[in-house]
């Protein structure tokens, strides 16, 4: 990244960010790092897309973002997460409360075995105490913010994998919505979902992001071009570019983020 | 630049300027023709002139098909992307440069059974030789995907409105002289204008060539001249 984007991104922390990334470097072992000194921000209720070509950084950094990597041993990030202001880095950090405030959806859809009722109210469950009628409440709540309520308001005792890909995938969003996050991390959503589901979860993306924060990493240019406010480019472990996406995808400023635009890389 | 990874795209994005180059080439000859057509009194050249138009807009419907077709199967991105909307935007002001050079050729058509003022002519013929050169040099600033050949086209684009303004008062002086030359200039003032359009259109050559290189647009107000 340029000199003056990286000064961008370090700016003091102001009213509009919620997270901001500094000096970030992550390590699988003891090799080279995965991602080498990330500068950047993410906006409140905005969506931020994540692009670039396979092994360049920008699921890594998803992961370091609500520390998924902790789950495994010798993986370590090097730097600061600032989520409000506060370094979710830190060895304080309560990681079923950081993980309770950024939610999380996979490339595959990942119900639980169980009902589509309990797949909602398990995770609500491990957070709150609710009354039946309360958690009804939520469970509904959650469906309809991830438009799936219509669908299977009269089946809520059938098994959560009885659905479609497409449902499965907003199920799986119901239940990330239905914890109250603060910010929502999609892995590649639609990636395994045919185009109607995909612009299911697109239209989701768009009403979600008025009350979260909303980071996607996708190989689809075009979905990034369609979802996001902003988009960053990276490879090999680097932010090239990191700007507004209208910008990105018609005159961005990096020769490289123009040729994998483009279809010209490599 | 480096190729697509997909040939194919490669070959479309080719096509497409070779055709707008042909339509360059058309249009300019169109425009330089008509003048020389219309100063000399030729009407067989005149007649060739507005034979040849029709070419042009064959090729502004082919080179727009084709623009839709490559967005719609390849989703252009960047460069790429204003690649495409800058030849189908070309491709509009080349066709309108025919279609005024085919209306000078016309009226030459009329002029040739009253054929006064050949002296009023010379201001005209300038102005005509001044636009030929704007285009030929924001075609070629195109093909080259040279930014600053197309800027000081659209830089200069006030020599040509200071010119028709005092072709204008030309005119008018020959109309006050002889109500009798009324007519004939007034044709010729519609040529002029003609002209000057045709400087517009070079102009908004340059703007998209501009923007194709570097993305970004030029101001809206175009330079005057200092009055």
């Amino acid at each position: 990244m340029n000199d003056s984007a990286a000064q961008d991104a370090k700016q003091a922390h102001t009213a509009e960010d919620k997270i901001i990334v500094r000096d970030l470097l992550f390590y699988y072992g003891n090799g080279s790092p995965a991602l080498k000194n990330i500068n950047l921000s993410l906006k409140k209720n905005q969506v931020t897309a994540f692009i670039g070509p396979s092994g360049c950084g920008k699921s890594t950094l998803l992961r370091v973002l609500n520390r998924m990597y902790d789950l495994y041993p010798n993986q370590r990030a090097e730097g600061e997460v600032l989520l409000d202001g506060e370094n979710i880095l830190s060895p304080n950090q309560d990681l079923n409360l950081l993980r309770s405030r950024i939610g999380m959806v996979f490339q595959k859809p990942t119900p639980f075995p169980m009902t589509i009722y309990d797949n909602i109210a398990f995770g609500i469950q491990l957070y709150e105490n609710l009354s039946k009628s309360e958690l009804d409440e939520r469970v509904e709540k959650a469906l309809r913010g991830a438009a799936l309520w219509n669908e299977v308001k009269d089946k809520l005792n059938a098994s959560g994998l009885s659905l479609s890909g497409g449902q499965q995938q907003r199920l799986c969003i119901a239940r990330t919505v239905a914890i109250k996050p603060e910010v929502i991390l999609f892995d590649e959503p639609c990636s395994a979902l045919d185009p109607i589901s995909t612009a299911k979860v697109e239209e989701l993306i768009d009403e979600l992001s008025e009350t979260y924060t909303i980071a996607i990493v996708t190989h689809s240019m075009q979905q990034a071009a369609r979802v996001s406010d902003s988009t960053a480019f990276m490879y090999l472990g680097e932010l090239i570019e990191f700007d507004e996406t209208s910008k990105m995808f018609t005159s961005p400023s990096q020769q490289r983020t123009q040729d994998y635009i483009t279809g010209r890389f490599g | 630049m480096i190729e697509h990874t997909v040939s194919a795209f490669d070959r479309e994005l080719e096509l497409l300027g070779r055709k707008i180059s042909e339509m360059g080439g058309i249009a300019e000859k169109m425009l330089s023709e008509s003048i020389e057509a219309l100063i000399n009194f030729k009407i067989e050249d005149a007649k060739a002139i507005i034979a040849t138009d029709s070419r042009l807009d064959t090729l502004q419907r082919e080179i727009e098909e084709e623009a839709v077709h490559i967005i719609a199967r390849r989703q252009p991105l960047g460069a790429d992307l204003r690649e495409i909307i800058g030849a189908m935007r070309i491709s509009g002001d080349l066709e309108r440069v025919g279609d005024l050079a085919k209306n000078i050729a016309k009226r030459t058509l009329k002029l040739v059974n009253d054929q006064r003022l050949p002296r009023a002519m010379i201001g005209l013929r300038h102005m005509g030789q001044l636009a030929a050169m704007q285009l030929k040099e924001v075609l070629d600033a195109y093909g080259q995907g040279d930014v600053n050949r197309a800027d000081n086209v659209w830089h200069r684009d006030a020599e040509i409105d200071a010119l028709e303004d005092s072709v204008f008062r030309e005119l008018l002086t020959f109309m006050m002289e002889d109500p009798r030359n009324i007519s004939s200039c007034t044709n010729l003032l519609f040529c002029s204008k003609n002209v000057e359009r045709v400087g517009d259109h070079a102009t908004n050559i340059a703007e998209t060539v501009h923007y194709i290189v570097t993305g970004e647009k030029l101001p809206v107000e175009r330079p005057k001249l200092a009055q």
